[in-house]
């Protein structure tokens, strides 16, 4: 038995489409209702949905065999995992955006709010920028607006948030897409299970 | 009663014991305490970069150790070849609460003339290691020298070659291919560092596959030494569980040549690590060459099935009226039957128990 940790959300159900296209159905799981765990015996799958941040903790401490997670949760958690496949779906990008009159001379500590303070340290690391982070856990875009932050370090995908509050998107940090992961331990244990069923997702991909 | 008794990790830590002694390794006791200069020196060795430190009486900064291999290494008998097993607690920051935590750990250690039966005997060890705490378990071997050597080939530059080796630990081949198009790899190399990533699984399946990819120098000396290695563990009783995996890394400033990582199925993590370490040895100003691995024994609490209900057997309750003598007599009878017994004249309120009895 495989057991999948899906995130929660339209990128959890497009994904479980593709599990469902390469011979992995569970037709419970299309079913209404509160359920979060389904099993479909006959493919030896059990699916849960997790929250989208969570998933890498399920899989790294093997409650999940494999999953599915952004590359923006797997950078900012960095778990001891194995990144199987890029899926080429939920497609967006991790940026810095920063309200359009705001110029940054380089002189004093860049504030910086984000729900990705790994990210945006190593980013800032790697330029030799001095920054002061600002965790924080959602409506990343007003903390520019409200002095809080001078630039936001946040997920892009159409732009259209950012506009709406006036901020512009002022460098790209890096590309995110949804990534199917695997536990090591489990990799050993149920090596041909994983990868035939990374193979046949690979297809579905091509 | 002992198999009731004891936890995993103090069953794990005889058997291992017994192993040990029955090739010749010799116990090594060290203090709880090592000079903090030594892990300032060599601290990208660490699994961790935090150690715990004190002052002694004479001003001297102290650790609590968080590796045990470093003190070995650096304290060495002057002896050809010394081999030595140990268990020891050691502290180090968990990953997951970001607090200093005590960790037990066994292993063992064979430092001077590696050759390869020496190496073959400390790969069949580590195997037969996990064997010991379990039957289900899995030895993953992998090779530094032909990583290093198909790495060099690809890119000289080092900054490709550390992000390649983290994206190679990961299996994580998309970002690979990305990571060489942005360094300007040939599509040559870059299929060469793909058929490496994918190089997982029974031994001589890839040995097949990775023989393309050591064909002259240092890879095909490594892989000369893996083939051999491999021959030999064919007729080891665990031979099955020993694959080849490339994604099996460590710090190559440190490490060279095999490197292990072995797992128990119901632990979600790598239980065993070790390898080569010649090159730590070289930075600590030896010649030698030395090979070992480690079992994180914590980690065992995760496979501890518990078919226990109560705290005891029998609750026996006694009066003031009751002689000692027969009380005795009762528990010397219960234990004797092999059950475990509290005695005494109240009720307690939390203790879960089996049966009552009243004397």
């Amino acid at each position: 038995m495989l057991n999948i940790a899906l995130p929660k959300g339209r990128l959890g159900e497009k994904v479980y489409e593709m599990f469902e296209a390469s011979g992995y159905e569970c037709p419970s799981l299309r079913e209404p209702g509160r359920k979060l765990i389904f099993e479909n015996p006959e493919k030896s799958v059990r699916y849960f949905w997790v929250k989208p941040s969570d998933i890498t903790k399920y899989v790294e401490r093997g409650a999940a065999d494999i999953g599915v997670a952004g590359k923006d949760i797997i950078l900012e958690y960095a778990p001891d995992i194995y990144e199987m496949l890029d899926l080429g779906v939920g497609k967006c990008r991790m940026a810095v955006a920063a309200p359009k009159e705001f110029f940054d001379d380089g002189e004093k500590t860049l504030r910086v709010a984000t729900k990705f303070p790994r990210i945006a340290a190593d980013y800032y690391e790697s330029r030799g920028r001095e920054i002061d982070i600002i965790k924080l856990n959602g409506s990343i875009e007003i903390a520019p607006i409200l002095g809080l932050s001078d630039v936001i370090v946040d997920i892009v995908e159409t732009g259209t948030t950012l506009k709406e509050n006036d901020l512009e998107v002022r460098e790209d940090i890096l590309p995110i897409s949804a990534r199917l992961i695997a536990n090591k331990a489990s990799f050993n244990f149920k090596a041909d299970e994983i990868r035939r069923l990374t193979e046949r997702m690979r297809e579905r991909i091509k | 009663m002992t198999e009731r008794i004891l936890k995993n990790e103090e069953k794990a830590i005889l058997s291992l014991r017994a192993l040990y002694r029955r090739y010749g390794y010799l116990p090594y006791k060290m203090s709880k305490f090592e000079g903090y200069d030594l892990y300032v020196r060599h601290k990208d060795f660490l699994v961790g970069d935090r150690v715990i430190t004190f002052n002694d009486t004479n001003g001297k900064l102290l650790a609590l150790k968080p590796d045990v291999t470093l003190s070995i290494v650096k304290n060495g008998s002057g002896e050809p070849l010394q081999k030595v097993y140990y268990n020891e607690n050691v502290y180090r920051v968990s990953d997951s609460t970001h607090r200093f935590k005590e960790i037990m750990q066994a292993g063992l250690e064979c430092i001077g003339e590696i050759d390869l039966y020496q190496t073959y005997e400390v790969v069949a060890l580590a195997a037969e290691s996990l064997g010991v705490i379990s039957e289900d378990h899995v030895l993953e071997v992998g090779h530094l020298g032909i990583l290093s050597a198909v790495l060099e080939e690809a890119c000289a530059d080092r900054d490709f070659q550390n992000r390649a080796r983290a994206l190679l630990s990961q299996k994580n081949e998309h970002d690979l291919v990305r990571l060489c198009g942005e360094y300007g790899v040939s599509g040559e190399n870059t299929g060469r560092l793909r058929r490496l990533i994918g190089a997982a699984g029974e031994r001589r399946e890839v040995l097949d596959r990775i023989a393309p990819l050591c064909e002259r120098g240092a890879a095909k000396e490594a892989y000369d030494e893996l083939c051999r290695l491999s021959a030999m563990l064919d007729g080891h009783a665990d031979a099955r569980r020993i694959r080849f995996d490339f994604s099996v890394g460590g710090d190559a400033g440190y490490y060279s040549g095999i490197v292990c990582k072995g797992f128990l199925s119901g632990v979600s993590a790598a239980v065993l690590a070790g390898g080569r370490y010649d090159n730590l040895m070289k930075k600590m100003g030896r010649k030698e060459g030395a090979i070992g691995f480690a079992l994180y024994l914590d980690l065992l609490e995760q496979i501890a099935v518990s078919d226990r209900r109560t705290d005891v057997d029998v609750l026996l309750l006694y009066g003031e009226n009751d002689a000692p003598e027969k009380v005795a007599g009762r528990v010397k009878e219960l234990t004797a039957a092999g059950k475990t017994v509290r005695v005494q004249k109240q009720r307690p309120v939390r203790l879960r128990r089996g049966e009552e009895e009243q004397c």
